[in-house]
């Protein structure tokens, strides 16, 4: 109820007007949405190329952060990042327990993770990306990531 | 020292017990000892000994009284910094409970401690209050309907109650937070305070919250730890800092029943100290089971002392990291070997007979700790066995009671047998790891007495305890001699390493940090 009432909101805001390079794909419940973000400027890294979000929200969104993480498709790679795993995960404190503020919405997260992307000009994964991808069952919202870095 | 003797008489005599103790103890431990003899008390649990030399002070203390120890404090440094009790109970619980640093800072830089702890100024002139605002709209739920509830505090992050309510309900319940709740503001770390907290939430979650904070207190404490005992909710109060663990072991006996450790939470573990409590626990958890097989089933390569297991073939071995050549059967090198080759009777000869001193020693390192960690091992598995016992125990004076007319307070010895044997298993099988780290010096050879006492005591005293139910009463005075024994024998030998470790006598081969 709680998370569907604000959804609904966000939806119709969506719906009406986005920001540059933010297109909504997929809003058929309130409990997944996907979205693809595309970086505006012209870093070489990610030129010409379009990502995917999946959006996961549970009962308690906004208390809680959605689950967010990008998503493979043919069309849409994943981003390289030295806070993106090659499965799509985000290491992201926005994301994260401590970080995040009911007052971040969809177009909010969207935003920043633009951001995140545009400043960056390292083309690498997380150290020990393999391993991760490999052995992690966890849910994102489940694993804690410990924000060292607050650079990039 | 004639213990033997000792277990075998009905009765210990004091005299007796006097010369055990001589050798082990000075002067004064003796004297409360004899005290204690005195018509055998220490059996019975009422009576407390005066204090032992392996004993801590320390106090338990309840919920209630937890949290009336919180108020008090908040009471006084309250008076003291002239701020309402909810303020000072967040500056306290932001200076993690430590008042003269708390009185300081704020004497100093008033304004500054207030606003790290979340507080602005005037939080006496304006208490929080629920306004309706025209013209709002909530960042949280999008609501914008003109009769609003909404709240916010000093730091004007305005949202609607029900909202905040949800948020604050979210935190409690869920993510366990209480005195470090932060504004749902993007970026702001304003704290949410009791007056706020009070407004908004229900009853139910208030009493959540009040118990998070109490948690949140003993834990910020030093000299306070809750039991580990499941479902337990008393904490314990002890003098006794981690700086002081080298030297002591500071058993501490919880209102449950539960005996732990206040340096580490772990199960009673005296005489060992916490440190090689750790290092003992790692080390097994590492080694014991490997180290066994290791024993059994392989040798060394008497050049590079890889371990090698031989799992077929002939007694020509070619070490595969070292290409050293040698035979399985007299660890001699396969050169030497001549002609004689898969059928080897050269023990005699000296490169075989100095790799296998060299193999012997290596090995015995390894023996060494096998030896203390089976008998560790056993007493752990004991005194798991001694649970069933305990079961057991009371289904045999339920009969007892019934075939022999004995009353109920007749029968206790049993029950205060085996409590003592489950006391006496958990202090030898912690000897074992205490005496692998220990230097060979005559102090440990009577510390080794002292182990050896104790135990022949516990197995005498178990295996009366396993005799069928028609013998048990006849044996009634013996098992009564033979737990008081039990029970000395395990403060003396406490006595002694306690001591020692408190004046640093113990030679360890390993570091105590």
């Amino acid at each position: 109820m709680f998370a569907s009432k604000r959804l609904s909101k966000e939806l119709l805001k969506l719906q009406d007007k986005l920001p540059p390079g933010i297109t909504l794909v997929k809003a058929d419940n309130f409990e997944e949405w996907q979205m693809d973000i595309r970086v505006m400027d012209d870093n070489p890294l990610y030129k010409d190329e379009v990502y995917r979000l999946k959006f996961s929200f549970s009962q308690s969104y906004p208390i809680e952060a959605p689950e967010v993480t990008f998503l493979r498709t043919p069309t849409t790679p994943i981003p390289w990042h030295p806070h993106v795993y090659s499965n799509g995960i985000i290491c992201l404190d926005l994301l994260d327990r401590q970080g995040w503020s009911p007052v971040h919405n969809v177009e909010s997260i969207c935003v920043s993770l633009q951001s995140m992307l545009t400043s960056n000009t390292k083309k690498e994964r997380p150290p020990g990306d393999e391993n991760f991808v490999r052995y992690n069952t966890q849910r994102p919202r489940d694993i804690s990531f410990v924000f060292h870095d607050n650079q990039v | 020292m004639d213990s033997d003797d000792e277990f075998n008489s009905s009765q210990v005599s004091d005299d007796d017990f006097m010369e055990d103790s001589d050798a082990v103890l000075d002067e004064d431990s003796d004297f409360e000892m004899e005290e204690n003899d005195v018509g055998f008390e220490s059996q019975d649990k009422d009576i407390k000994p005066t204090k032992q030399a392996y004993e801590v002070d320390f106090t338990v203390y309840n919920p209630t009284q937890i949290q009336s120890h919180q108020e008090k404090q908040i009471d006084e440094v309250s008076s003291i910094l002239g701020q309402p009790p909810e303020s000072t109970a967040i500056l306290l619980r932001h200076a993690r409970w430590n008042k003269e640093r708390l009185i300081d800072q704020y004497m100093e830089k008033t304004e500054e401690t207030l606003e790290s702890a979340g507080l602005g100024q005037d939080a006496v002139a304006h208490p929080p209050k629920i306004e309706k605002i025209k013209g709002f709209v909530c960042d949280i739920c999008c609501d914008d309907s003109p009769d609003l509830d909404t709240f916010a505090m000093k730091c004007g992050h305005r949202f609607c109650s029900d909202c905040y309510k949800q948020y604050l309900f979210t935190k409690i319940k869920e993510e366990g937070e209480s005195a470090r709740i932060r504004c749902p503001g993007d970026g702001c770390n304003r704290i949410v305070d009791f007056k706020s907290l009070d407004l908004l939430v229900s009853s139910d979650l208030r009493d959540r919250y009040q118990e998070l904070l109490t948690r949140l207190y003993v834990d910020d404490k030093e000299n306070l730890r809750w039991c580990p005992a499941p479902n337990c909710v008393y904490a314990v109060q002890c003098g006794v800092r981690d700086k002081d663990l080298p030297r002591t072991v500071p058993t501490v006996h919880c209102d449950c029943g539960h005996f732990f450790c206040f340096g580490c939470t772990l199960n009673d573990h005296q005489p060992a100290p916490c440190s090689l409590v750790k290092k003992w626990m790692k080390k097994c958890e590492d080694d014991s089971e490997t180290a066994n097989w290791i024993s059994a089933n392989t040798k060394e390569c008497p050049k590079c002392h890889s371990t090698i297991e031989k799992n077929g073939g002939c007694n020509h071995m070619t070490c595969r990291k070292c290409r050293n050549e040698f035979c399985w059967m007299c660890m001699g090198v396969w050169s030497e070997h001549g002609t004689s080759w898969y059928n080897c009777n050269r023990f005699e000869e000296k490169s075989g007979s100095e790799a296998r001193d060299a193999q012997a020693k290596s090995r015995a390192s390894l023996e060494r700790y096998l030896h203390y960690y089976n008998r560790y091992a056993n007493h752990e598995q004991s005194a798991k066995l001694d649970k069933d016992i305990y079961l057991k125990t009371e289904k045999k004076m339920t009969q007892l009671q019934n075939s022999t007319g004995m009353s109920w307070i007749e029968v206790q010895y049993l029950d205060a047998a085996s409590q003592a044997l489950q006391q006496c298993r958990q202090t030898l099988k912690w000897t074992y790891a205490f005496a692998y780290y220990l230097a060979r010096n005559n102090l440990t050879e009577i510390f080794e007495d002292n182990q050896k006492d104790l135990e022949m005591a516990v197995e005498n005293l178990s295996e009366m305890f396993e005799k069928p139910t028609d013998q048990l009463q006849g044996l009634k005075v013996d098992m009564m001699d033979k737990t008081s024994y039990c029970n000395k024998r395990r403060v003396i030998l406490l006595n002694d390493t306690a001591e020692n470790l408190k004046s640093g006598n113990w030679e360890f081969n390993t570091s105590l940090a």
